[in-house]
C-alpha cells in the first residue's frame, strides 16, 4: 500500500507544466489534489514514472462569471467552489458539491482533477455532461483546444485528453430566464462514497408549464455518465405528467449498461437509477413551475 | 529518484527534511517526525484516521505526498492540547462522554471535530454528523462522539 518510486516535478507555471509533459511522453501523470491519484498509486493501480504537480499554479485558480457562463480554473478546489458566488450562478453545480467525497477530500480535490480522472460514478462529470460544459486543455505541440463534455468522456477513467495535454479550465454554461428548476439525487453506501447510482435534471418551462429546455442524465450506470438529449428533445413544447416522467425514465434507463458488484446487481442499479431519475425530474419540474422570477 | 528537500511547520515548529517523493505525508509525520498520534488506517482515503489540519483545513494525510505539503502549516493531534499533560476542550469532552473505545479513529475524529468547532463554535447535531461523515468509527456507533462535540460546544 505504498506508491512505487517516481520522480516529482513541481511545475513553476503552465508553460513549464506543458514543457514537462512534452518531455516525458507517455510515462507521466499530472497531480493536483491527488484525491483519486494518490490512492490509485498507493494500490499500485497507477505507477507513473513522473508526476507533475500543478496544484499551486496561479493560472489554474481563476473563477470568472460572465453573462452566459461560469469559467472555473482546473486547479480550483472543490471546497473553494462550495462557498463561491460562481456556484450560486450555476445552482446544479452547487447542489452536487456536498456529494463529492468528504470535506477532507474536497479540501484537496480539484474541479479539473475530478473531470480528468473521469470516474463514471463521480458527480462533476455527470453535471459537466448535463450542463454541456466545455473543457479547455493545452499542450506544447498543439496549443489549446476546447472539448465538449460529450466528447470528453470516453469510458471509465478514460477521456479524450492526450498524454501531453493539461486540462486548464472548464466553461459551465448558465441558463437565463424564469421557470428554471434543477435537482440532483444520489444513493451511496455512505454519503461521500462512490455513488451506486446518481441522477440530475435541469429544466426550463414556459408560463403554461410546457418544456422549453430540458437536460437530464445518470451516473454510475456504465463506463461514462449518460445524458438523454435524444429522449428529452421529444418532449419540448409538451407538459410533463407523472405518467410521462415514469415512461421517460424507463426508456432512459434501458439505454444504460451498469455492472454488478458486491453492493448492487445490474438490475438493482437500474431499478434504483430509474427511481432517482424520476424523482429529479419531478423535483426539478416542480421547482421550475414555482420559480417565476428570472434567475439573474 | 532523487530525494527532495521540504520545509514545513508542524504544530507551530519549523521542520526541514529530505524526503523520497513517494513518501506519503502520514508516513513522514509518523516515521520521520515520530509523531505517532496520527494513525494510518486504510491508506486510501476511506477511514479518516489520518486526518490532519493543512493550513487550517482538515485533509487526509494518506492521500498526499509529503512533498506536496512543502511550505504548509500542519496541525496533528499532538498540537491540540494547550500544554504538555493537559487536554484541549474537545479532548476532555471525548473523555467525559466516552467518545472512544479502542482509540484508533480518535486522532482523526478529534482533528475533524476541532476543524468543525473552529468554523462553527456551536454546531447542531446534524452539522456534527455531517462533519464526521468522512471518519469511520467501529466502536462507539458515533453517538458518544456527537455527544462529546455537543458537550464541548454548549454555551457556558
Amino acid at each position: 500500500m505504498k506508491a512505487a518510486p517516481f520522480n516529482y516535478h513541481l511545475a513553476q507555471d503552465l508553460a513549464h507544466a506543458k514543457e514537462l509533459l512534452h518531455e516525458f511522453g507517455d510515462d507521466v501523470k499530472i497531480i493536483a489534489g491527488g484525491q483519486s491519484l494518490v490512492p490509485m498509486m498507493a494500490m499500485r493501480l497507477a505507477k507513473p514514472a513522473n508526476l507533475i504537480d500543478i496544484a499551486r499554479l496561479p493560472e489554474l485558480q481563476n473563477i470568472q462569471i460572465t453573462e452566459d457562463k461560469v469559467t472555473i480554473g482546473a486547479g480550483v478546489k472543490q471546497s473553494a467552489l462550495e462557498k463561491h458566488l460562481a456556484s450560486q450562478k450555476a445552482p446544479l453545480l452547487q447542489a452536487v458539491i456536498p456529494w463529492i467525497g468528504h470535506q477532507q477530500t474536497r479540501n484537496r480535490g480539484t474541479v479539473g482533477g475530478s473531470l480528468a480522472h473521469a470516474d463514471p460514478s463521480a458527480e462533476l462529470p455527470l453535471i459537466a455532461l448535463i450542463l454541456k460544459a466545455s473543457i479547455h486543455c493545452e499542450s506544447k505541440q498543439d496549443g489549446s483546444r476546447k472539448i465538449s463534455a460529450e466528447d470528453f468522456f470516453q469510458g471509465p477513467m478514460w477521456t479524450s485528453l492526450q498524454a501531453n495535454e493539461c486540462l486548464t479550465q472548464i466553461d459551465w454554461p448558465l441558463w437565463s430566464g424564469a421557470f428554471i428548476g434543477y435537482d440532483f439525487e444520489e444513493t451511496a453506501i455512505r454519503q461521500g462514497d462512490f455513488a451506486m447510482a446518481s441522477a440530475a435534471s435541469q429544466i426550463q418551462v414556459d408560463h403554461d408549464g410546457k418544456v422549453l429546455k430540458w437536460n437530464c442524465g445518470v451516473g454510475g450506470m456504465g463506463g461514462t455518465p449518460y445524458q438523454f438529449d435524444q429522449l428529452t428533445n421529444q418532449f419540448l413544447g409538451q407538459k410533463l405528467s407523472k405518467e410521462k416522467i415514469n415512461e421517460f425514465s424507463s426508456q432512459a434507463i434501458a439505454l444504460t449498461d451498469p455492472t454488478s458488484d458486491l453492493h448492487a446487481s445490474s438490475s438493482y442499479r437500474k431499478h434504483l437509477a430509474k427511481a432517482l431519475l424520476s424523482r429529479t425530474i419531478e423535483k426539478s419540474l416542480l421547482m421550475a413551475q414555482s420559480n417565476t422570477q428570472p434567475n439573474r | 529518484m532523487k530525494n527532495i528537500p521540504i520545509e514545513l511547520s508542524i504544530n507551530g515548529q519549523k521542520v526541514s527534511a529530505t524526503v523520497e517523493a513517494r513518501t506519503s505525508l502520514v508516513d513522514f509525520i509518523r516515521d520521520t517526525l515520530r509523531l505517532t498520534g496520527t494513525h494510518v488506517g486504510c491508506e486510501h482515503g476511506i477511514c479518516g484516521a489520518c486526518t490532519i489540519l493543512l493550513n487550517g483545513d482538515p485533509v487526509r494525510s494518506c492521500c498526499m505526498f509529503a512533498v506536496q505539503a512543502n511550505a504548509c502549516e500542519i496541525t496533528t493531534v499532538e498540537g491540540l492540547a494547550p500544554e504538555r499533560g493537559q487536554l484541549s476542550k474537545i479532548q476532555d469532552a471525548f473523555c467525559e462522554k466516552h467518545g472512544l473505545q479502542c482509540g484508533f479513529c480518535t486522532p482523526g475524529m478529534l482533528i475533524t471535530c476541532q476543524a468543525l468547532i473552529n468554523k462553527n463554535p456551536h454546531p447542531s447535531e446534524s452539522e456534527i454528523r455531517e462533519a464526521i461523515s468522512g471518519n469511520l468509527c467501529r466502536c462507539t456507533g458515533y453517538q458518544q462522539i456527537v455527544d462529546a462535540v455537543v458537550y464541548a460546544t454548549k454555551e457556558a
